[in-house]
């Protein structure tokens, strides 16, 4: 078990009951909605034609995202699809990607 | 590391029955216990490995499922349109059992005592869960077309609905059928599985015979007031592409069939083709209305959104197209996936005595090939509301592609192989 994740089901433990409190695996469950088209944990299938995300750059992908979302930078679907997320959850997707190995 | 337990659990190979007992040693709040998933389809298979990964092997997962490989339906319109083979959609479900330890069971589940919280085998036996996740899919709903009540019926008249033999076997038959014949497809009303789905195959059947059967003709018989999905990107495909073969009727609901003379019958007129393609009419598979859960519309399951539990039945999320869906949510695998993930995360959570999270987020896509290379998309993004306790369409986000083209002819199979990967890899 990696101990990250121990840390946080245990950090888990002192809110529950407070329905309202963020969960702490939010960045997690956040972020597996993009795993459908770049892969389990970021990891796209190779040779697929789609980008891996896991180990990127946090700055880099919320660069490309805020790029998605004002449309500076062209896109089939990530323009659809960034618009879709808030700011906040987009910043934990991103920390959660760079945090892959 | 953390699936050796499991391994050497697996090599005990234990009677059914005693698998709850020997589950679940784990103590604190870490999550453990046993967890039933009957179906392995997009839903299904999703729920087994996420329950896994992000249980970080804590959770015991039994995986029902009735085939032995599993074939996707997206894609499948390719293989319909000779582009592609039944082999290129088939995954095995080897990586589930493998890498993630899950016992996957070729059987089918034929009953579920929500009181005693067991699942029926048909091959005999019974699994006992702390949690179970129904991913069913859908029924036929035969009745509403006599013709196709029986078995020979439904062995000419077919539905390729669910992919695997039946796509092999429409695709042989438009094979086999002579140039200058017609295709007839029908649609039902709304809501069924694969919304774009019917439009596609259209699409497809026509490519095909444009290449080589030029004088034959789709018929498409929709049950809509309108095509459902992406209607000015199909309308412009059939304009641009397929002029003089695909002939499109709104209105058009197919009451029953002549199955002899592959006769659709509709209450004013009659089509007769060469192949006659029926989509029926559908609900939650029976195993839902069966073990007493609650249904909407006597179709579709009422779920919560912030588990994806039944809303009358505790201890069993439903996921997938079985479910009463959120507003615009389309019934997609794409969809289903998403549903696990929700499902998984809830349910570790509540099996480690935590509440679930209660902001989950929910997205689609559904691409579409409108000839082998060109395709279309449409997207849309869900976020959990508590007011009306939805995961409501995010206004401004989604949408279609601006027009059918051949990067997201790529990006589509790009898509397939990351989904498959998802759930089964
Ligand atoms: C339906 C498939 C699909 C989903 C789901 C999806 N993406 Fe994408 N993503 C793409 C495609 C396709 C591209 C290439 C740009 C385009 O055409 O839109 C892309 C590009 C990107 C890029 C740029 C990568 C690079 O190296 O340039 C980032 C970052 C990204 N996506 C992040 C995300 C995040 C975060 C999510 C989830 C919130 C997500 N994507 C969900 C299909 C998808």
């Amino acid at each position: 078990m990696k101990p990250l994740t121990l840390a946080a089901l245990l950090g888990l433990a002192a809110v529950a009951g407070t329905a309202q409190a963020a969960d702490p695996n939010l960045a997690r469950n956040l972020a597996a909605t993009c795993a459908n088209c770049h892969g389990t944990n970021g990891r796209a299938v190779e040779g697929a034609g789609l980008d891996p995300l896991a180990g990127l750059d946090k700055a880099k992908i919320l660069q490309k995202l805020a790029d998605f979302k004002s449309g500076v930078k062209p896109a089939t679907i990530m323009h659809q699809i960034a618009k879709g997320y808030t700011d906040e959850q987009l910043d934990l997707i991103a920390g959660y990607y760079a945090a892959q190995k | 590391m953390m699936l050796m337990k499991r391994r050497d659990f697996l090599k005990a190979g234990a009677a059914a029955t005693a698998l709850a007992s020997l589950y679940g040693c784990a103590g604190g709040t870490r999550a453990s216990g046993h967890v039933v998933v009957v179906g392995g389809g997009f839903g299904g298979a999703t729920a087994a490995k996420y329950l896994r990964l992000w249980s970080e092997g804590g959770i015991q997962v039994t995986l029902v499922e009735r085939h032995a490989e599993f074939v996707s339906c997206p894609i499948s319109n390719l293989v319909i349109g000779g582009v592609k083979t039944l082999a290129d959609i088939t995954v095995p479900y080897d990586n589930l059992r493998n890498r993630w330890g899950i016992r996957v069971i070729q059987d089918e589940a034929t009953g579920i005592d929500a009181g005693k919280r067991t699942v029926k085998l048909a091959k005999g036996g019974e699994l006992s869960y702390d949690r179970l996740v129904l991913s069913p899919g859908v029924d036929f709903l035969w009745d509403q077309i006599p013709g196709l009540a029986k078995a020979d019926a439904q062995a000419r008249i077919l539905h390729a609905w669910k992919a695997g033999p039946q796509t092999v076997a429409l695709r042989q038959q438009l094979e086999s059928m002579a140039d200058g014949g017609v295709y007839a497809l029908s649609i039902p009303k709304a809501p069924y599985r694969c919304p774009p789905g019917p439009y596609e195959r259209a699409c497809l059947v026509a490519s095909y015979f444009k290449q080589h059967k030029p004088r034959s003709k789709v018929i498409v018989l929709d049950a809509n007031e309108e095509v459902v999905s992406k209607k000015g990107l199909f309308i412009k495909a059939w304009d641009d592409l397929y002029k003089g073969i695909v002939e499109y009727r709104h209105n058009s609901e197919v009451k029953d069939v002549d199955a002899g003379s592959a006769t659709a019958i509709l209450e004013f007129d009659k089509c007769k083709a060469d192949v006659l393609n029926v989509v029926p009419p559908q609900r939650a598979a029976d195993l839902a209305a069966r073990t007493g859960l609650k249904l909407i519309n006597n179709r579709w399951v009422d779920i919560n959104w912030l588990t994806m539990e039944s809303a009358n039945t505790p201890g069993i999320h439903v996921l997938g197209d079985a479910i009463f869906p959120a507003p615009t949510m389309p019934k997609s695998g794409h969809m289903a996936n998403q549903h696990a993930k929700l499902a998984a995360a809830a349910i570790i959570n509540l099996l480690a005595g935590q509440e679930p999270n209660p902001a989950p987020v929910v997205m689609n896509t559904c691409y579409s090939f409108v000839d082998p290379k060109n395709v279309i998309h449409v997207a849309s993004v869900h976020q959990y509301d508590p007011a009306t306790r939805l995961v409501q369409p995010v206004k401004g986000a989604g949408g279609v592609s601006a027009a059918r083209n051949e990067v997201e002819g790529k990006v589509a199979l790009g898509w397939a192989k990351n989904i498959w990967a998802d759930m089964l890899g």
